[in-house]
Formats: structure tokens, sequence, C-alpha cells
């Protein structure tokens, strides 16, 4: 049963996603971009969970957990060059 | 075990797909940064959960744990440092937002 809930948890972390990169490609300013980034960090973590319940190999977690780490050190070091550049 | 897991899982699965809608749709950075604030806790961070309880193993759900613990504390920290830094470099907030007590305080 956890199987088909892990299928369709990957369509739906797949269709937010997709939704996701539509913002980055769309955004238009560089503040949205930023944000769709880290926001396609954190759909990442949650996709890299679900394969971790999928294929049974629970060592994922360690790196969906490094991987939020990685996007927090990101999105503060976007918004201090969003800092210093001040305005355009 | 394995039902808490499954709901826990698709909750998550389903606060960020609509944390992503929340930045498909939403007029400005400000209104898109309240939905995508949201989808660290609440959509990784449940399915982080999930992952915990549907391993069955102490140790994996005290990393799982540890997870969720950290984007509580790091989700609300790296939304206000980028709408700090959006609103300090002049990225105006949509005509509709009535309050804006940065701008009135300077």
């Amino acid at each position: 049963m956890i199987e088909i809930a892990a299928n369709i948890a990957f369509a739906i972390l797949g269709l937010g996603l997709l939704a996701t990169v539509v913002r980055v490609i769309l955004g238009p300013t560089l503040a949205d971009r930023i944000l769709g980034l880290d926001t396609l960090t954190t759909l990442g973590i949650g996709l890299i969970a679900v394969f971790a319940v999928r294929s049974g190999f629970y060592l994922y977690v360690d790196i969906a957990v490094a991987l939020a780490l990685l996007g927090f050190i990101s999105t503060v070091a976007f918004a201090r060059y969003l800092l210093s550049r001040g305005s355009p | 075990m394995s039902y808490v897991a499954t709901i826990l899982i698709l909750i998550g699965s389903i606060f960020s797909a609509l944390a992503a809608l929340g930045i498909l749709r939403f007029p400005d950075l400000y209104t898109r940064l309240h939905a995508a604030a949201k989808a660290g806790p609440l959509g990784a961070g449940l399915i982080l959960l999930g992952a915990g309880a549907a391993s069955g193993d102490l140790l994996t759900f005290l990393r799982c744990l540890f997870g969720l613990v950290f984007l509580i504390f790091v989700s609300p920290v790296s939304a206000h440092l980028l709408a700090r830094a959006a609103l300090k470099s002049g990225d105006a907030p949509v005509n509709t937002t009535s309050i804006n007590e940065y701008r009135d305080s300077k």
C-alpha cells in the first residue's frame, strides 16, 4: 500500500516541480527566481524522502537533510547578493 | 504504523504541490513567499516524518525528526531574509497591499 502512496506522491511532487520551474522561467524579478529555486530545493527534499520510502534505502533521508542545509545556505547567499547589489 | 506513514506522505506531498501552485498563481513576491514558506516545514517536513514512520527504525526516525526541526527553524529565517532583501532593493508590493510598515517607518 505504501508503494502506491509513494507513486501518487511522486506524481503530485512532479506537478509541483513543473509549476515551480514555470515560475523560475517567467519570474519578473531576481527575487522571484531565488524564491523559485528555494522551493525547488524544498520539493527535492520531499522527493528524495519519498524515494527513500519507495526503494527501502533509508540512507537517502540523510541526503534529504543535507539538501535542506544546502538550500538554506544558498538562499541566504542569494539574499545577501540581492542586498549588496542594491536597486537595479 | 504503515497507515500513519502513508497518510503523512500524502498530506505532505499535497501541501508541497499547493505551495507550488501558490508560487505560480500569486501576484507578487511577498504573497508568493507566504505560500513558499509553508512548503518547507509542512510539505517536506511531513514527508520526512512519514518516511521516518515508514522505516520503523528509531535512529532513522530521529534523523527525520532532526530534519523536521531544522526546517521549522530555518524556513522563516530564509523567508524573512529574502523579503527584506527584495524590499530594500526596491521590489514594490502589488497595488492591493494596503499595509507597508517598512515604507511608513522611513
